[in-house]
């Protein structure tokens, strides 16, 4: 009982530790703007949801949002069409160099994808996808590429291998056999990578800052417009930035689980 | 149903010979055991048979058909896996039929045959549940009655029963071999378990270091192994070998080590080449030394140093000179320790082998 009580107090405090920020960021983003500039009061007596959707319509937030998206939508796709092959084959193939190539893999990762946003922006110029959304995908690929390949690896690894060998006896052809047998077990792995990619991509703003002008992703336009505008503009700009993260993450919660190696079973 | 030829198969992985040249028969209906220590390229062999690996050399024909360069999918074959591979995403029901569905079978077809199998393995009541939701001996039921549905020209097996305990794998045993009876498949099975081989095989193929060391049935393997190898291997506890001269006395051939002399019987004399064979390994299975004189026995002298009691039979530890040998008696039968006792040798049993090659010389 004791236990259970103090687990319980313990849960809370992580809680609000955590959740305090959100809520007070949520909060201020609905006050209206004589309330949030009147120091006596801390609550709102009402809420409003001008700010956000000024944000929105009049300074283009809703175009960011859709440029988010796309961009995001985008990298997942390359990221996947080339990191499950790649995962596959480090994962069910003997081959020379296969360790140096995961440490490879890794290693792209200690470049800050800001270091390369100048000598991309230039290439980008050169081949003509500066400023535009497939260009800034193509940044977010090279940042979350690794990631997919890496969490995939494992996830794959995770299912042993014989479940696809019996496939192959039973009468598939060996990518039909991943397809029809082995997908179905990494779905769920997959499906929770792909979310972290998601979120990767929909954070990122520094590249995104650099390589564009006119189609701007969410979080470069909020840099660009908000941050310049009334505090509670800003706060509304994060409520926006992390409201689709957190739906996102409390629908997958569970596979996020299976991800960090804890079972579904 | 297939008869299986394996021609001078080589499998290597870089450097590693896993398969070093394997010339195999398997008869039409027969079930080949392929028995060997871990690393012995046993399983190797198999996957090379089934597909799911590609020869370096050689050739996999079935009938006569040359396979060796078909998918697994094109090959007519089925496996029973290690940990059975039965898909965890579909219930007993699908596992079983799915290999039909693939091969796009009418759905009474389907649903007859999957059924019947259900019946046969004595798992009609689970095919409305899930892998997890079944025991281990059940899940390997499914496994079987997977590869079997689909009535396969060679079904393989790849140490199916390791994972079971002590006593579900002797129930498996049996019932596995009277299925293969029953079902008249040509079968593969691989194990490193040497009562499986010498109680379900009809034949053993003894393998190690990428060889077949010899390939017989399982009372020629047990009575006549060919090498030192495959003698030590097969046997529980192992057989007995001291190494021998050999003298001639009184004009009769003897094998002499320190505390032990013994005649050769006419039939062994005659496989002796005396310029040759100075020196020899005597193999004696420990059942093969008894502990009451009989016909053609030679009595060994020695001091008792352990006994074993195990209810049915005993197993005795000799101290012979500086060498230990073990005999094993039937029945529950009590010795003191310590104390000097004679033993004697059934030498119509005796193995020879040469100590360079390690062969036996006998056959």
């Amino acid at each position: 009982m004791i236990k259970k009580t103090l687990t319980l107090i313990v849960a809370v405090v992580i809680a609000i530790w955590f959740l305090s920020p959100v809520v007070l960021i949520v909060i201020s983003s609905l006050t209206p703007s004589a309330e949030y500039y009147d120091p006596s009061r801390i609550l709102p007596r009402s809420l409003t949801l001008d700010h956000l959707r000024s944000l929105f319509v009049t300074l283009g937030g809703w175009r960011a949002t859709l440029n988010s998206i796309q961009v995001a939508g985008m990298s997942i796709g390359i990221s996947f069409l080339f990191g499950l092959p790649a995962a596959y084959a480090l994962t069910r193939f003997v081959f020379r160099g296969k360790n140096s190539i995961r440490l490879g893999i890794l290693l792209t990762r200690s470049f800050p994808v800001l270091i390369i946003g100048i000598p991309l922006l230039i290439l980008y110029m050169r081949i003509g996808i500066s400023d535009t959304l497939l260009g800034v995908a193509l940044a977010h690929t090279s940042m979350v590429l690794p990631f997919v390949v890496l969490i995939s690896s494992s996830i794959i690894g995770g299912i042993s291998v014989e479940y696809e060998e019996a496939g192959m006896i039973f009468g598939l052809s060996r990518f039909a056999s991943f397809m029809r047998i082995t997908m179905p077990l990494v779905l769920p792995g997959l499906a929770a990578s792909a979310i972290f990619a998601f979120i990767m991509s929909w954070n990122e703003v520094f590249v995104a800052a650099i390589l564009t002008v006119g189609s701007r992703t969410l979080p470069a336009h909020i840099l660009n417009a908000a941050m310049t505008a009334p505090d509670y503009f800003k706060f509304a700009a994060g409520t926006i930035m992390a409201v689709p993260a957190m739906i996102f993450i409390f629908f997958t919660r569970k596979y996020l689980m299976s991800l960090w190696g804890i079972s579904l079973k | 149903m297939a008869e299986v030829t394996i021609r001078g198969v080589k499998k290597h992985f870089g450097e590693v010979k896993a398969l070093d040249g394997i010339d195999l028969k398997i008869e039409d209906g027969k079930f080949v055991v392929l028995l060997g220590p871990s690393g012995c390229g046993k399983t190797t062999l198999l996957r090379c048979m089934s597909g799911l690996e590609k020869v370096t050399e050689g050739k996999v024909l079935f009938g006569e058909k040359d396979v060796t360069g078909y998918a697994p999918k094109d090959r007519n074959v089925s496996m029973v896996f290690q940990s059975y591979a039965v898909w965890p995403h579909m219930k007993v029901y699908s596992n079983i039929a799915y290999p039909m569905k693939i091969k796009k079978f009418d759905k009474q077809e389907i649903e007859k045959r999957a059924l019947d199998t259900a019946k046969l393995l004595g798992i009609s009541e689970l095919l409305d549940r899930y892998p997890v939701q079944l025991s281990g001996g059940q899940r390997q039921r499914v496994a079987v009655a997977r590869a079997i549905v689909l009535e396969p020209a060679v079904l393989m097996m790849d140490e199916p029963l390791s994972n079971l305990d002590a006593l579900l794998r002797v129930l498996m045993r049996s019932e596995l071999k009277k299925l293969q009876e029953r079902l008249g498949t040509t079968t593969v099975y691989v194990t490193h378990d040497q009562v499986e081989a010498m109680t379900m095989g009809d034949l053993i193929a003894v393998m190690k270091d990428g060889i077949i060391q010899q390939y017989g049935r399982p009372e020629d393997i047990y009575h006549r192994p060919a090498n030192k190898f495959i003698a030590g291997f097969i046997g529980s506890p192992q057989m007995n070998f001291i190494n021998v001269e050999v003298k001639r006395k009184e004009g009769k051939m003897c094998l002499i080590a320190p505390g032990i002399e013994v005649e050769c019987t006419r039939e062994n004399e005659q496989k002796i080449d005396r310029g040759k064979h100075k020196r020899l390994i005597m193999g004696i299975r420990p059942e093969n030394i008894h502990h009451v004189a009989g016909r053609e026995a030679t009595p060994i002298e020695g001091k008792v140093y352990f006994t074993e009691r195990l209810g049915a039979e005993t197993i005795v530890h000799l101290k012979v000179g500086d060498m230990r040998i073990i005999s094993k008696i039937a029945g529950d039968e009590i010795f003191e320790e310590d104390k000097e006792m004679n033993m004697y040798v059934d030498t119509s049993r005796i193995r020879l082998f040469d100590p360079e090659s390690e062969r036996s010389i006998l056959d």
